[in-house]
């Protein structure tokens, strides 16, 4: 069988750390190659290498038996190889074809010939099955069909070999079988797939064969088919991992929140919760499911002040708080998780210490008057750093430094630290490797189990089912079910978070 | 050092320098410069510089007009441009004035001139400061035996161009349009009324001020005002706000050549403002203009302070007896204005005229 | 390479890179650049006197440099330093001069009231940027013309008779020092530079070491962030300008009670405050970072005065090689890719 490409003993140092070391990887032509890792094990150096980002310290890389030596991404694009990162690199007020002509726009005398680019566009878009709207604005279409459009970027400068940098994350359970469909017809149009991912499932799904890289060493590169995610997991983690999480029955005791005919209204002033009642008992994870959009964030935002309340009203431990400052809210107990680290949950230009005591940096014993005590900061950065293996350089390293788990496992430390009667878990595995997962899942019930109340919100199925002993279905800004996870399925979820019991209606709503 | 010894002499001097002034522009020669002192001061020893308030010496006004002056002084007694013979200092800023004072007294310069009213309070103290080195400031009044102040009539060269205004207006309508309301300001404006009372008792003069010497807009504004109200002759003494002034009577005259519509300049010859062609006919608006020859006296202290008669401590007035007053000549003043004016000139200087420089 | 060694490499370049231009074009343009820049050097540290103009110089930097970098450290592009500089100096003045006291209070009273003064100037676009979102720029550049105009109108109206300066405030308020005077030949260095370096240091405590400087930072790099840990971020930004604006009211003072000692008619900005901002950015927004960069600026501006004197390049001249370093400062990004380019080349 022909190699496509071969990636071969690729060493990739930074000051301090070694990225890869000795990594061989290599793709045959037709199949879909998974990248498996955990978060900061060297995967995306891996891929940047070969995107020519990064030049390797050793090493060969081959295009179809070729050695060549890429320099920058332009290279990259000439030899066939397109990547698709994980954060789009999109310019939202423009259009689905201006975006993917930018740079390379068809011309006709001195201006676009925007006829040309949008059959061309189509074209493609019809041949992959992407069923993307060459005229539609970025800024309107779903995250779903932005990935399409970064999709079609690549195919667009003619790629035959994809690389996929965690092309889930971002997407719905719907979006996601859709994405599998569109890799299967990429292979049989002849193209070659990386996905780099730590979804197991994905893998056992759609991979042909997985190449497994743990702290930045080559592990394994075997055959998908005979494998178990088991398997997968222990060589990537290094040791056996826990899939389903082992807890107790949950024992709730009495009410620490209670929302009751909660009506908030989002950014653009349209009600987004709407007459919203849910009760969370000290003692058990409530889990709220549902597509997104539904008013999760709205209804997360408004329980920790950031968002006002229109009307209703929300209690913890009996205490009015829906017209408190954040400040205050937090003091009196609050926790929360935040959905988007890096726009709430950390300052990612302050260093780990001082994101560790983002809340807490005016009481003692981090500050005295309003002099701050940096011993006692980094103190208690250092103790959290150990206590939730942040695998950082040192509690004074910037926080955007560090990889997605890390960066997630400092604010559940932080968070979870402060010991809140009501933790606010929104999303809280997003983007992050099983290992990273099951240590956080292990934090949540280990706070339950201390007798405090845990409201998740998660848009997998997988993860709300696992952690929650309770599930409450979230519909257009209303509860509308509450089901025990014990006794329910993944369809029935799915089919009351579609708000219908007709299937059709569910996908609709994604879009 | 020479320059104490001839410091402590000259400020001995002064007291007869009032009277020797008056005749300084007679014995203006290099040859007097060789006479005096024993040739310790001899125009190849002289050194003399000038520091500009931000203008700068392109500013087409008095630091310009200074400048010029050293220049011609250098040029007389064959000097350089440079340390040894003549230079300036440009300041950047206000903060500037101090330095660059400091500077000229370091390079040794005989006499370092402060141009514009602007020095005033740097001057007095970095004179206090060198009390070996001799400055001289020009448009304003500084303290110190080892400063000379030079201030020019204004009001006296106001006066004859108000004899001109008072002849020649159709309408004795006659407007004044100032800078800022000052004493300065005031000296023009004073001398300028009287002028034109004393050749035309029915005329009026109306005196308004701009409050800005850098706006040609709300010069322009006021100038449309007053022409629009019958006046048909405007001086100002406004620096850039005048210009608007000229701006407005260009654009009047272009809509109607017959009309009478003139403007007198202020400091220099203005007569390039006023210049316009409507109907393929040539026409100037400026009547005429009070020249303020900053250089001449610039010029002048630079000889006398060379041929040792430095006037420390004194307030040098620049009239027109001392040339540094001085009216346009121009084709729109008709032969009448101009014998006028000469007769004027002539009662001005035998003192039987005393022109006031307040308004009363 | 440390993101430290290239925090400094990047404006020690950026300097060279401007200074080397500057040789271009005084090479072009006929001059000698070694004669240029040694005249520069003299002028600036040739002797006890031009060391004490050029200190004099940088003390006004300090201030604007400091202002200019407290509201970028908290986000804010604080461009309003000029107005607030101008709006400090003529407090200054005021309060030395409408008051007869004894100099332990009298001093401190007028040095605060220009800091007051540049403070309350700093809230206003702080407060509007706050409450209603105006653009702090907007706002700050239309305070600039509103200070200048009114510091004016104050000077002749209200703190003069009618006179285009006003009197000199009196030794009890003046920060005029006789020994520093007689130490540098009679240059106009005042007690300033003390109150200069000891305003970086409280920059630098309050910034780095206060939980207030804590919160202006976090909102500076991440208001969202701020917001979901309890920090008031209205009130952040409104103390933000006011600290910036006092800053910047001080440096005002300065040169009110020290420099010239009374107030003036300004024809035209001083320039002072916008030199500032080339401080904050070269300086890095950090305070020893400003107080090294005052020093370039202020040692380029008094040597320059020497350039034409001394070797004739032409004070415009001056003026673009100035302008030539800043640029390259402003372009400091073009460095950091060239020096990123070096070390990828090297390994």
């Amino acid at each position: 069988m022909e190699y496509v490409i071969e990636m071969l003993n690729i060493r990739k140092e930074f000051p301090g750390i070694v990225a890869n070391d000795n990594i061989t990887l290599q793709l045959k032509k037709g199949e879909i190659h998974a990248l498996l890792g955990e978060n900061g094990a060297g995967k995306s150096t891996l891929m940047n290498v070969l995107f020519g980002l990064y030049q390797p310290e050793k090493g060969e890389i081959k295009v179809k038996g070729k050695s060549v030596k890429i320099t920058n991404p332009n290279i990259a694009n000439d030899l066939g190889i397109g990547m698709v990162h994980q954060h789009f690199m999109l310019v939202d007020p423009f259009t689905v074809t201006e975006n993917i002509i930018l740079g390379m726009e068809p011309k006709k005398g001195l201006t676009v010939n925007m006829k040309k680019a949008e059959k061309d566009v189509k074209e493609i878009s019809d041949r992959y099955g992407l069923r993307v709207d060459p005229s539609a604005k970025i800024a309107d279409i779903s995250v779903g069909m932005q990935q399409r459009v970064e999709i079609l970027k690549t195919l667009y400068r003619g790629a035959e070999i994809l690389i996929f940098d965690e092309p889930t994350a971002v997407l719905t359970p719907q979006e996601i079988k859709e994405l599998t469909q569109i890799f299967r017809t990429l292979i049989s149009e002849g193209k070659s797939i990386v996905l780099i991912t730590h979804k197991l499932k994905e893998i056992i799904e759609v991979c042909d064969r997985v190449t497994v890289i743990r702290k930045g060493v080559g592990i394994d590169t075997l055959d998908v088919q005979g494998t178990t995610p088991n398997d997968l997991a222990s060589l990537m983690v290094g040791r056996e991992v826990l899939f389903k999480t082992e807890k107790t029955a949950a024992d709730p005791k009495e009410p620490v929140l209670e929302i009751e005919k909660l009506h908030v209204k989002d950014s653009r002033g349209i009600t987004a919760v709407k007459d919203l009642d849910l009760t969370v008992r000290a003692g058990e994870i409530v889990g709220i499911a549902g597509v997104d959009g539904n008013g999760q964030s709205e209804l997360i935002e408004a329980i920790t002040g950031l968002k006002k309340v229109t009307s209703g009203s929300i209690k913890l431990n009996g205490k009015e708080l829906s017209q408190l400052k954040p400040r205050k809210i937090t003091e009196s107990g609050v926790g929360h998780i935040p959905q988007d680290r890096h726009k709430h949950g950390l300052v990612l230009d302050f260093p780990i210490g001082d994101n560790m005591v983002l809340q807490t940096y005016y009481q003692s014993p981090y500050s005295k008057g309003s002099i701050l005590n940096n011993k006692e900061i980094n103190k208690q950065a250092k103790k959290l750093i150990a206590e939730f293996d942040v695998r950082t350089p040192s509690e004074f390293t910037e926080a955007r430094a560090l990889s997605g788990g890390n960066q997630q496992k400092a604010i559940i430390g932080r968070e979870v630290d402060r010991d809140p009667d009501l933790l606010i878990a929104a999303q809280p595995t997003r983007g992050l490797d099983v290992g990273a997962i099951e240590f956080i899942h292990q934090r949540l019930i280990d706070q339950r189990d201390k007798g405090k109340a845990v409201l998740l919100i998660s848009f997998e199925l997988d993860e709300v089912i696992n952690v929650s002993d309770k599930i409450a279905v979230i519909y257009e800004g209303r509860i509308v079910a509450i089901v025990d996870p014990k006794e329910t399925t993944e369809q029935e979820l799915g089919l009351l978070m579609a708000g219908s019991k007709r299937k059709g209606a569910g996908e609709e709503a994604n879009v | 050092m020479k320059k104490r010894k001839f410091g402590l002499g000259l400020s001995m001097l002064l007291a007869a320098g009032t009277i020797l002034g008056a005749c300084g522009s007679d014995t203006e020669t290099s040859n007097g410069g060789e006479e005096n002192g024993g040739g310790e001061e001899a125009a190849g020893d002289f050194t003399v510089s000038m520091v500009t308030d931000v203008g700068g010496v392109d500013d087409k006004s008095f630091n310009q007009s200074a400048w010029e002056g050293l220049q011609a002084f250098g040029a007389e007694h064959g000097l350089e441009q440079g340390t040894d013979g003549y230079n300036y200092f440009q300041s950047q800023g206000d903060a500037d004035y101090t330095t660059n004072l400091n500077t000229a007294v370091r390079n040794d310069f005989d006499l370092i001139f402060g141009i514009g009213f602007l020095l005033q309070p740097a001057i007095e103290q970095v004179a206090q400061q060198r009390a070996d080195s001799h400055f001289a400031l020009v448009d304003s009044v500084a303290e110190g035996d080892n400063v000379a102040s030079i201030t020019f009539k204004e009001h006296e060269g106001s006066f004859l161009v108000g004899v001109a205004a008072g002849l020649q207006t159709e309408t004795n309508k006659i407007g004044f349009i100032g800078g800022v309301e000052s004493d300065l300001i005031n000296k023009f404006a004073a001398g300028f009324k009287a002028g034109v009372e004393a050749v035309n008792p029915d005329a009026t003069v109306d005196i308004q001020f701009a409050g800005d010497f850098n706006n040609a807009s709300r010069g322009q504004q006021m100038a449309a005002a007053m022409y629009g109200s019958g006046v048909d002759i405007v001086y100002h003494a406004a620096g850039g706000t005048g210009n608007g002034v000229f701006t407005e009577a260009k654009n009047l005259k272009q809509q109607d050549p017959e009309r009478q519509i003139f403007v007198i300049g202020v400091d220099r010859d203005q007569s390039e403002e006023g210049a316009l062609e409507a109907g393929g006919q040539p026409y100037n608006v400026t009547l005429t203009s009070m020249i303020k020859r900053v250089d001449i006296a610039v010029q002048d202290i630079s000889t006398r302070a060379m041929e040792g008669d430095f006037p420390g401590g004194e307030i040098i007035e620049y009239g027109i007896e001392e040339n540094g007053i001085a009216v346009a000549q121009s084709e729109n003043l008709t032969e009448d204005t101009l014998a006028q004016i000469e007769t004027y000139k002539q009662q001005i200087l035998d003192g039987e005229i005393e022109v006031p420089s307040t308004l009363q | 390479m440390s993101s430290r060694l290239q925090a400094i490499l990047v404006p020690v370049i950026s300097v060279l890179l401007g200074l080397i231009a500057g040789a271009i074009v005084m090479l072009v343009s006929g001059f000698n650049p070694i004669e240029g820049y040694g005249a520069l050097l003299r002028g600036a540290f040739g002797d006890t006197f031009y060391i004490g103009e050029t200190i004099r110089q940088i003390t006004p930097y300090i201030f604007a440099g400091l202002a200019v970098a407290f509201a970028f450290r908290t986000g804010l592009f604080n461009i309003g330093v000029e107005g607030q500089l101008l709006v400090g100096w003529i407090a200054s003045v005021w309060v030395g001069l409408a008051f007869d006291l004894p100099k332990f209070i009298h001093l401190p009273m007028a040095v605060l009231a220009g800091a007051a003064a540049g403070a309350i100037w700093g809230f206003v676009p702080g407060f509007l940027k706050a409450r209603l979102r105006v653009h702090e720029v907007i706002v700050t550049i239309m305070m600039n013309y509103i200070a200048l105009h009114l510091v004016n109108y104050l000077v002749r109206y209200v703190i003069s008779d009618e006179q285009n300066t006003t009197v000199a405030v009196p030794p009890s308020a003046s920060l005029k020092s006789p020994f520093l005077e007689n130490l540098t030949d009679f240059s106009t260095l005042h007690n300033g530079i003390f109150l200069a370096l000891a305003a970086a240091i409280i920059f630098w405590v309050v910034l780095e070491k206060t939980t207030t400087g804590f919160e202006l930072r976090s909102v500076g790099f991440n208001q969202h962030a701020s917001e979901y840990a309890g920090m008031n971020v209205n009130r952040n930004i409104v103390l933000s300008m006011v600290i910036s604006g006092a800053f910047a009211g001080l440096g005002g003072a300065m040169e009110g009670l020290g420099t010239f000692g009374y107030g003036f008619i300004h024809g035209a900005f001083s320039g002072v405050g916008f030199d500032g901002i080339a401080v904050a950015l070269l300086g890095g927004n950090v305070a020893i970072g400003v107080i090294l960069a005052a020093a370039l600026f202020g040692t380029l501006k008094v040597g320059a005065l020497n350039m034409p004197i001394e070797s004739g390049v032409p004070t415009e001249l001056v003026e673009i090689v100035i302008a030539l370093i800043i640029f390259f400062v402003a372009s400091s990004y073009i460095i950091r890719y060239l020096l990123n380019r070096y070390k990828k080349g090297a390994k």
